[in-house]
């Protein structure tokens, strides 16, 4: 059963919050310096560069804070390496795969057979977008059934030839639509997640951005749950959360926190098996040694994991998740 | 002036222009109920079939032969893992309001003689939400239904997944789940009853996992919240959306069922995949909603501690 987390660390909250006011002061200061020296032609190099050493101050120390709040901006972040991206990058001679021959192909799942590290696997991910143009095409990551679907489809074939699964996930949410409801999001989310309760091969798991609720879990059950440094995996996002606890969604910052979001949180919660490491300020500021770090720590877990017998890989992953939660009992 | 354009919410019971207790008004038709004709009724309004919703004690009672509930996990009560703001004192007051310990109660008995696992979510419990407490549980009369090669049935009702146990309330969706598989791999039936509103992340888990679906008249069913989907789409949502109804039209489930006509369906579907009948059991609920003067719903009895399951 999980271990009781420690009280929340409101003080660390509160001084990023107040850092995070002072960057924006300071960024507006040299702004408004900026301007006047164009629009006066007057040389402030000086004030800028002290400004400019001080906001440097305030980002180290934010960096230092940790807070939930500032793993959902990066994990959020547009350059961001994308799930395709870890996928293409950790994968030889990628073939991508279609269809839920069911319904129709969802571009928001991307799915398909490649090598990794010389063995034959299976791998599949949400696709977000890295702007406008491509978020609408890749409907914001947002999987419909029929995405589900595809990649229960392929992680089926997966199972049938006995090769591993790779999945990388990041997804803010399953698609919240009429369409999807019509399909059978629900279904389709459930039906996955017992599946790959029971798939017999290994199934590796990365949360790499965003694992956003249902949505997520349809595609990360698996018998390794690794997950970025700043990554985060929630019940709810942290907006929705304060909507309904406060009717405002504008303190979703508080409730980021209270969510415990963060991988140094679910791991302690015995729900994340792995932290990989990002590049210091995020994953976007160096995606070649994030991948790097992601490829070393799937390549560990895949190694230790193929020595088990299926019914004994089984056997753990039943045990795994019939594990996580945490009750008392009442006398 | 313009009363009478005011129409009632549906939903909860109103009591408002109605002596306490004695008689009842219908949210959805308006008509004053006698309370004890109601409650002879399983609840069902005599007068245009509107299913109220009923508590777990009150679904149990509905649906086992008299008698024969043998509560397990009784005990078993929600902690407060991620120190969330609020969530003891929200914890307290619903199992003060209910008298019970969590969103659930789970135990083995007689469905027209067939012996059954059994589960209800309690939406008065804070919504019927499923946190570590409704997960394990969920879990429990699954792995026993598993060792007495019973069938198991589960009745939801719930908003979904339980916000302040956070990650840990979600991986409830991978725990139900996975023990629902291992059932389907024993080749048990399990029966899955959706009742008015099941949604969130118990529809994505156990809910929608059943061999047969079934589900209440009118019964709330669907993943995402009707507010988000609206905001998502732009759109007005047609009223029958995401009813019990509706989900029969798309091939969702399998069947809706009116409540007076549970039990007998449960109990059919139960012999026909191999249930044996060990007992003798009550007389029938009644079919018609106002048909002859009927036994009252009885309460469960004391809550026995299950040895053998």
């Amino acid at each position: 059963m999980a271990a009781l987390l420690s009280e929340r660390n409101r003080e660390a909250e509160a001084r990023a919050a107040e850092l995070e006011a002072r960057l924006t002061e300071v960024q507006a200061e040299i702004g408004a310096l900026r301007r006047r020296a164009e629009k006066d032609r007057l040389d402030f190099g000086v004030q800028i560069s002290a400004l400019e050493a001080r906001a440097d101050q305030f980002r180290e120390a934010l960096l230092n804070l940790r807070t939930a709040w500032q793993a959902v901006a990066l994990a959020r972040h547009p350059q961001r390496p994308k799930a395709q991206d870890f996928i293409a990058a950790l994968l030889d001679d990628f073939t991508e795969l279609h269809g839920d021959r069911l319904f129709r192909d969802d571009p928001a799942i991307t799915a398909g057979l490649g090598w990794f590290e010389g063995r034959p696997v299976v791998a599949v991910g949400p696709h977000k977008g890295k702007d406008t143009r491509e978020n609408i095409a890749h409907n914001f990551g947002m999987p419909y059934p029929e995405g589900y679907r595809k990649a229960l489809r392929v992680m089926k074939l997966a199972e049938k030839f006995g090769y591993p699964v790779i999945s990388v996930v990041d997804t803010p949410a399953a698609y919240p639509g009429d369409a999807a409801e019509e399909r059978g999001q629900a279904e389709a989310i459930a039906r996955n997640i017992e599946e790959m309760t029971r798939l017999r091969v290994p199934v590796l798991v990365v949360i790499t951005g965003e694992g956003g609720s249902g949505g997520a879990l349809a595609i990360a059950v698996g018998d390794a749950i690794l997950m970025l440094e700043n990554a985060i995996y929630t019940v709810i996002p942290p907006e929705g959360c304060a909507a309904i606890l406060w009717r405002d969604a504008s303190r979703a910052r508080e409730a980021a926190a209270a969510l415990r979001l963060t991988a140094a949180d679910l791991t302690t919660l015995e729900i994340v098996d792995e932290i990989v490491p990002e590049p210091r300020g995020g994953a976007h500021l160096d995606p070649a040694a994030t991948t790097e770090a992601v490829r070393g720590a799937l390549r560990r877990h895949l190694q230790a994991l193929s020595a088990f017998p299926v019914d004994e890989l089984l056997r753990r992953r039943y045990a795994k998740y019939r594990r996580i939660g945490y009750h008392e009992e009442r006398v | 002036m313009l009363n009478w354009l005011r129409r009632p919410k549906h939903g909860a019971i109103e009591r408002r222009d109605v002596p306490a207790g004695l008689w009842t008004k219908c949210p959805k038709c308006g008509a004053v109920v006698y309370a004890k004709e109601l409650e002879r009724n399983l609840k069902v309004c005599p007068k245009c079939g509107f299913h109220h919703r009923l508590t777990a004690e009150e679904r149990l009672a509905a649906t086992l032969d008299e008698g024969t509930f043998e509560e397990t996990d009784a005990a078993l009560t929600s902690g407060d893992p991620l120190r969330f703001d609020g969530y003891r004192e929200k914890l307290a007051e619903a199992r003060q309001k209910t008298g019970n310990a969590d969103a659930i109660m789970t135990g083995i008995g007689l469905i027209e003689g067939c012996r059954t696992a059994i589960g209800a979510l309690d939406f008065t419990f804070m919504g019927g939400s499923m946190g570590s407490v409704v997960g394990e549980k969920v879990a429990r009369i699954a792995e026993r239904a598993l060792e007495a090669r019973a069938p198991l049935v589960l009745f939801s009702a719930s908003g979904g997944a339980r916000m302040q146990e956070g990650a840990l309330s979600l991986m409830q969706l991978a725990k139900t789940s996975a023990a629902i598989g291992r059932l389907r791999d024993a080749r048990l039936p399990y029966l899955s009853i959706m009742c008015d509103p099941t949604t969130g992340g118990v529809t994505a888990s156990f809910a929608f996992l059943g061999d047969v679906i079934l589900a209440e008249p009118g019964a709330l069913i669907g993943f995402a919240g009707r507010r988000v989907i609206e905001q998502t789409i732009r759109r007005k949502l047609p009223e029958n959306f995401q009813t019990a109804e509706f989900c029969l039209e798309h091939g969702l489930i399998d069947m809706v069922v009116p409540r007076t006509e549970m039990r007998p369906t449960l109990a059919r579907l139960l012999r026909f995949f191999g249930a044996p009948k060990v007992a003798d059991s009550r007389p029938a609920a009644p079919a018609q909603p106002d048909a002859a003067p009927q036994p009252d719903i009885v309460p469960p009895p004391d809550p026995v501690r299950s040895e053998g399951l």
